[in-house]
């Protein structure tokens, strides 16, 4: 029996108070300057919706969702398999097991914007260890300030080290929930390791999995702080990613009106992904 | 198929084991009939399912050998032995169909589809399980599930023996005993050994031809139901098996006769040793209510339906007795006669009294 007892929003109001200030007031200041435009002294004018069609159609646009397309779906696709494989490798049982978890979630502590001036300094050519010994021990030319390639694999090296951690950790806390059982009687039937792997460890991982894959998309999509502090876009704009790219031109260029229009629609693609991966994640579900 | 035999099994999970306490299982030695369907009862902890991931190989013994048809398997892994087991909680592969469950030890073996095709239309049916052969068997109730379990192990008709891990603990109460007639029917249809491991009497007397009776890692008999029932040879079987178990009263023996209170009890037969520990089993079927006997008080009346449960103090000593005619009221005195056929000695819990001629 469901009974509606009118006392329960009063519980609830406190928390919808504070999404509305931290989340819902934020966001319809943005709706309102995406369709109006302004040129200082706090006057605006109505531009209806402009600054859509004109993020829409910008070419510099274009290009910085493809780089963060392309970013967000090279790590996916190195993350996601070497996280699970991580995870099928750790131990389940005995003393390594706390050493591993704590080693694992070490990347996950160190605030992002650390991370990007360790890895800074790590490639720089003159004085970073990796820096120095690809050029000089090794004789490879790697200079990130200079060539895109190099600045595109250290940003993604860079992630695939800070993130995979977390996608092991769903993946373990998965693994170490299926019972015995399961093995035993896979043993029985006969079952090689690839099948156990295919019909029992990965359908009972698939719903962190799901979560993994759902926050590493989000995470990565909307990444910031660690590719600014790395290489703050450059070389040229080469790894001007799409946040990177909306700063600029909301705080560089001052250019509130397509700031906040690109801000909704990197938003909605956001939101539109999100929502149709999960949807189809868990559609066959029971 | 085929004759299980343990010879002088024992298994300890510690590294270095010194004293009989460091084993899960002391010493067995133990022959299973090929075709037979047997229970391994006894209450948790007792090694029983030690005992049984030894015999399908999921655990190899630190002492002894286990033996199929004469072959020593010890050392061999369970998809070796040719055996199939079902486990506690049902065991499924959710992403799979109910038919692909199934089919799938099969596949593994290599099996050619059309035969698989045979096979698993065929234990689906003996499984009532035909109609859902394409269902995702995630989506099966918990009865069904656990007969996939079931299905996966008698697809195989070279299985050696079939071992059922409590399999009916998560299985709602109704459902268990429709079950239970399945499997019992199956077992009759197909003749394979089963091993049927529980901490349930019921669901090991009704489904066993034998069963044999564990304690802390020793078995304590093996005898059909029947046996066990009539003649235990242990007080822990009396007690464990029956419901109220039998009752344990301390007793005296001195030249031949056993008495309790100072009171002689006539006994099934002879006494055959007296060194330990005495006492005297009577189960609360044979003991009547009587004009002459040991006097007690009652404690505790329970009508469970069919009989009536009378539980009596004599001294300090608590005696069951199951009464069909009048009952007594709480605190009534009352003599109790116990029926000489059916009381017997025992000396450190094992019996001790000879058997009654018939």
């Amino acid at each position: 029996m469901k009974s509606e007892n009118p006392r329960a929003w009063l519980f609830v109001l406190p928390v919808l108070v504070l999404v509305a200030f931290n989340a819902l007031v934020p966001l319809m200041t943005v709706v309102n300057y995406s369709v109006q435009e302004t040129f200082g002294n706090n006057q605006f004018f109505w531009a209806g919706l402009r600054w859509f069609e004109e993020i829409l159609r910008s070419e510099r646009f274009h290009a910085a969702l493809g780089r963060q397309l392309l970013f967000t779906f090279t790590i996916l696709i190195i993350e996601v398999p070497l996280g699970i494989a991580i995870a099928l490798a750790m131990p389940r049982k005995g003393p390594w097991v706390p050493v591993c978890l704590v080693l694992m979630a070490l990347p996950l502590l160190i605030p992002w914007n650390v991370v990007g001036a360790m890895w800074n300094i790590f490639t720089l050519p003159d004085i970073g260890l990796l820096g120095w010994v690809l050029n000089n021990g090794l004789g490879i030319e790697y200079n990130m300030t200079t060539s895109p390639v190099a600045a595109w694999v250290t940003i993604i090296v860079m992630d695939v080290w800070h993130w995979t951690s977390l996608v092991v950790l769903l993946c373990y806390a998965g693994l170490v929930a299926i019972p015995d059982a399961y093995y035993q009687a896979a043993k029985i039937d006969g079952a090689s390791n690839w099948a156990v792997f295919r019909y029992i460890q990965l359908p009972k991982m698939k719903t962190v999995l799901t979560i993994a894959v759902l926050l590493r998309f989000m995470d990565s999509f909307n990444i910031y702080t660690e590719p600014f502090t790395l290489t703050g876009g450059g070389p040229g704009n080469s790894t001007t990613l799409l946040s990177i790219d909306l700063v600029k031109i909301a705080l560089g260029q001052f250019d509130l009106g397509p700031a906040a229009a690109m801000s909704l629609i990197y938003f909605a693609i956001t939101l539109a992904v999100s929502w149709l991966f999960y949807t189809l994640m868990t559609k066959d579900d029971p | 198929m085929a004759k299980i035999t343990l010879d002088k099994l024992r298994h300890s999970y510690m590294p270095a084991p010194s004293q009989p306490s460091d084993y899960a299982l002391k010493e067995i030695d133990l022959s299973w009939r090929d075709g037979g369907a047997y229970a391994l009862l006894g209450p948790s902890g007792c090694g029983k399912s030690t005992l049984l991931n030894i015999i399908s190989g999921l655990l190899t013994p630190s002492d002894g050998r286990v033996l199929f048809d004469g072959e020593d398997v010890t050392n061999l892994p369970p998809d070796q032995r040719n055996i199939a087991q079902v486990f506690q909680f049902p065991v499924i592969y959710d992403t799979m169909s109910v038919y692909k469950n199934l089919a799938f030890p099969l596949r593994n073996r290599g099996v050619d589809e059309a035969r698989v095709d045979a096979r698993v239309r065929e234990i689906a049916t003996m499984l009532e399980l035909e109609d859902r052969l394409e269902t995702r068997a995630s989506h099966l109730t918990p009865d069904n599930k656990q007969k996939i379990s079931m299905g996966r192990g008698l697809v195989r008709d070279d299985v050696n023996v079939i071992m059922f891990d409590e399999p009916l603990t998560v299985i709602d109460p109704e459902l268990k005993w429709k079950l239970r007639s399945k499997l019992k029917e199956l077992h009759q249809k197909i003749a394979v050994t089963m091993i049927y491991v529980t901490h349930d009497q019921t669901e090991a007397l009704t489904f066993a031809d034998k069963v044999v009776v564990m304690q802390d890692g020793e078995i304590v008999q093996i005898g059909t139901p029947v046996e066990l029932f009539e003649r235990p040879r242990h007080t822990f079987v009396g007690h464990f098996i029956g419901s109220p178990g039998m009752n344990v009263l301390p007793c005296d023996v001195s030249g031949g006769l056993a008495s309790f209170q100072g009171q002689a009890l006539e006994l099934e037969g002879a006494i055959s040793r007296s060194d330990g520990l005495t006492e005297i089993g009577v189960r609360p079927e044979y003991v009547r209510l009587a004009d002459e006997g040991i006097a007690a008080t009652v404690r505790k009346v329970a009508d469970l339906g069919r009989h009536v449960v009378v539980e009596a103090m004599a001294g300090d000593t608590v005696i069951n007795a199951i009464v069909d005619g009048a009952v007594p009221a709480r605190g009534a005195e009352v003599k109790l006669r116990l029926d000489p056929r059916q009381t017997r000695l025992y000396s450190d819990g094992w019996i001790a009294s000879e058997e009654a001629q018939p």
